[in-house]
């Protein structure tokens, strides 16, 4: 038994061994496709022709590819991720920065699309086929199909411009730009920390409709997933049993059904929580939001090719991760699976 | 002997022009259904007015959707013009009449490329089974472990800004899930006696895979293509709207935001239009595609 378990430890760490070699791979791959010449990057366009060469035999860039990659794996795993030629500070540095900013705004999304995505769900699994549901399905298909930074732009037309209800582009207005010393990059809990209240609303002002919007997208997501689990369960003799044993609907909706789906739902918002990484590249351009999906895109319109590599690897890398959590919380909550 | 071997090939040959024929009565059939459904007729109408605006686009379009006019910049939506005109005076309708081709040359080329990828790694991958199938297998998860938008931005940073470009790495990153389908596909009929029949006959792997097993797995791909264009779609337009697919002049929807952007909140009509049809396309293409499951899966209803 011990053995077996061993066994299967060992496969699974393989499989993930494997796939971040693949993923070290395709981001080498990137990076060496990319119409940037690094040593040139480094030594400006005057350099002469020996400095060039110098640098060259430094960074290894005359090697044959197979070593680069190798002295790429070996940089990684001493921790090294490059240089941005943009910044001149290290890469991993710079991420750390920015990186705060898109989880306040990725938390607030997912609060707003779990919180409404779930019962929304569960209200379309109960009444199937009815006009609610249909209503529910026309929501999530529009938060499906529209392009989120045309939302954005819609929004940002309508409540700041028009209604003047929310504050505009950026996480707090201009006039308040580093009045709040810095801890921990998070503004709401920085403003906290400072007991600045003018500026925590003014954030949680400037937050609150990119998040929502950037929420809309996971919430059709959570929405559809949700419905589906909870019609698998309906559509069960084990429900049939409690209604006609006299159990109430909504005790045999929240007590059964919903106990039931609870693990799935969790695995289902944790991978929601990574794909709002996809959606803030683009809210975040549209919001002038200073995080990591501007980082990524600002990077790669300039070619900032370590910056890049390195960007695309921890999206990956996020993504990986995820997948393990969602399967390890499978194991752990649920009996079955033991 | 000879009356059940030729009643197998009968079953068994799926370019043979009985079946044709069946498969042809079966389009018109889901047709049918696609157009008796509200949902999915709508979407049917709507990719259906798409192919035409673009096929006749010069000849529906009110202006030259390139030509500047000075004169009439940043006009409201009028009678003269439906939807305004841009920061350089061209008329915006005529502009999105225009983009049905650049939004049709993407989804067909999108097509043309993943179909076939994904067609070939994943029937080879199930029909040869073993390392190479766990090979091909991680590759695909390696790629489906990105989200799509993010992994065709590093493509096109790799490649080089471009409407070209902008395709071939939306292509790069939407094969896996067909390749895994196929592969799925191609597991429940590499067992199947016919294909045992063709093995015994002296049939080469290629020769089983082209003639035997790819027929068989294309009408859940083309499915599966279809439920996909509405993210190629979004894709598509994020790319051009974050300035990395078609560049302006070009008047692709996604630029179009992207331009109209600077002017957007006294001038609502540069950005609302385009983004309106984005919309409407990849609505129209989730509908269509939920529609030709439903049509095509009778588990689902």
């Amino acid at each position: 038994m011990g053995n077996e378990r061993l066994t299967a430890f060992t496969r699974q760490a393989g499989t993930i061994l494997a796939t971040l070699v693949g993923l070290l791979i395709l981001t080498f791959c990137i990076g060496r496709l990319m119409p940037v010449d690094p040593v040139r990057a480094i030594v400006g366009e005057e350099a002469d022709q020996a400095t060039y060469e110098m640098v060259a035999e430094r960074i290894g860039a005359n090697l044959p590819l197979y070593q680069q990659f190798i002295r790429y794996m070996n940089d990684l795993l001493h921790g090294d991720f490059g240089i941005s030629i943009r910044t001149g500070q290290p890469v991993i540095n710079d991420i750390l920065h920015v990186m705060p900013a898109t989880i306040e705004l990725a938390t607030f999304a997912i609060l707003f699309g779990a919180g409404f995505g779930i019962p929304l769900g569960i209200l379309a699994a109960v009444r199937r086929n009815q006009p609610v549901d249909h209503v529910i399905r026309f929501l999530t298909l529009i938060g499906h199909s529209m392009p989120i930074f045309w939302t954005g732009m819609i929004g940002l037309i309508v409540f700041y411009a028009v209604l003047d209800l929310v504050g505009g582009g950026g996480r707090i207005s201009d006039y308040y730009i580093g009045l709040v010393p810095e801890t921990t990059g998070f503004l709401l809990i920085d403003t906290v920390v400072a007991g600045d209240w003018e500026v925590f609303w003014d954030a949680v002002n400037h937050l609150l409709l990119p998040a929502s919007i950037l929420g809309y997208s996971s919430m059709a997501y959570i929405t559809r997933m949700t419905r589906s689990f909870m019609l698998d369960q309906l559509n069960q003799e084990y429900i049939t049993t409690a209604r006609v044993k006299g159990l109430s609907k909504g005790r045999t909706i929240w007590h059964h059904a919903f106990a039931n789906i609870r693990v799935q739902l969790v695995t289902i918002v944790a991978l929601a929580y990574g794909s709002l990484l996809e959606g803030a590249v683009l809210i975040e351009t549209v919001f002038s939001w200073p995080g990591f999906g501007q980082y990524i895109t600002n990077n790669m319109l300039i070619g900032d090719m370590n910056a890049v590599m390195t960007c695309v690897l921890l999206v990956g890398i996020i993504f990986i991760a995820l997948n393990l959590l969602s399967d390890a919380l499978y194991k752990i909550f649920d009996p079955r699976t033991r | 002997m000879t009356a059940s071997f030729l009643s197998m090939q009968d079953v068994a040959m799926p370019g043979s022009r009985s079946n044709r024929n069946s498969a042809f009565h079966r389009l018109l059939a889901v047709i049918r259904e696609l157009l008796g459904n509200p949902s999915s007729g709508f979407g049917f109408i709507v990719i259906s007015i798409l192919l035409l605006t673009a096929l006749v686009a010069p000849l529906i379009a009110p202006y030259d959707p390139n030509v500047i006019n000075l004169g009439q910049t940043l006009q409201p939506p009028s009678a003269t013009h439906w939807f305004g005109t841009d920061e350089l005076g061209r008329d915006i309708l005529s502009r999105i009449i225009y983009g049905t081709r650049i939004s049709l040359t993407i989804i067909t080329i999108v097509s043309v490329i993943v179909g076939p990828v994904g067609l070939v790694v994943g029937t080879t991958a199930g029909y040869f089974g073993g390392w190479y199938d766990t090979i091909m297998m991680r590759v695909t998860d390696i790629f489906l472990s990105f989200p799509s938008l993010i992994l065709s931005l590093a493509f096109v940073a790799a490649l080089g800004a471009g409407l070209e470009n902008a395709i071939i790495a939306i292509g790069l990153t939407a094969w896996p899930p067909i390749a895994r389908l196929a592969r799925a596909e191609t597991l429940t009929f590499r067992g199947a006696d016919y294909i045992s029949a063709s093995r015994m006959q002296g049939a080469s792997s290629l020769r089983i895979i082209v003639k035997s097993i790819m027929p068989m797995c294309l009408p859940s791909v083309l499915v599966r293509i279809t439920l996909s264009m509405a993210t190629v779609i979004l894709t598509a337009a994020g790319l051009g709207f974050l300035g990395l697919g078609a560049q302006p002049p070009l008047p692709e929807w996604g630029a179009m935001i992207a331009t109209g952007r600077r002017y957007m909140l006294d001038n609502w009509w540069l950005v609302a239009f385009p983004g309106g049809a984005i919309l409407l396309v990849s609505l129209a293409f989730n509908l269509l595609g939920d529609g030709l499951r439903d049509a095509l899966d009778p588990k689902q209803r």
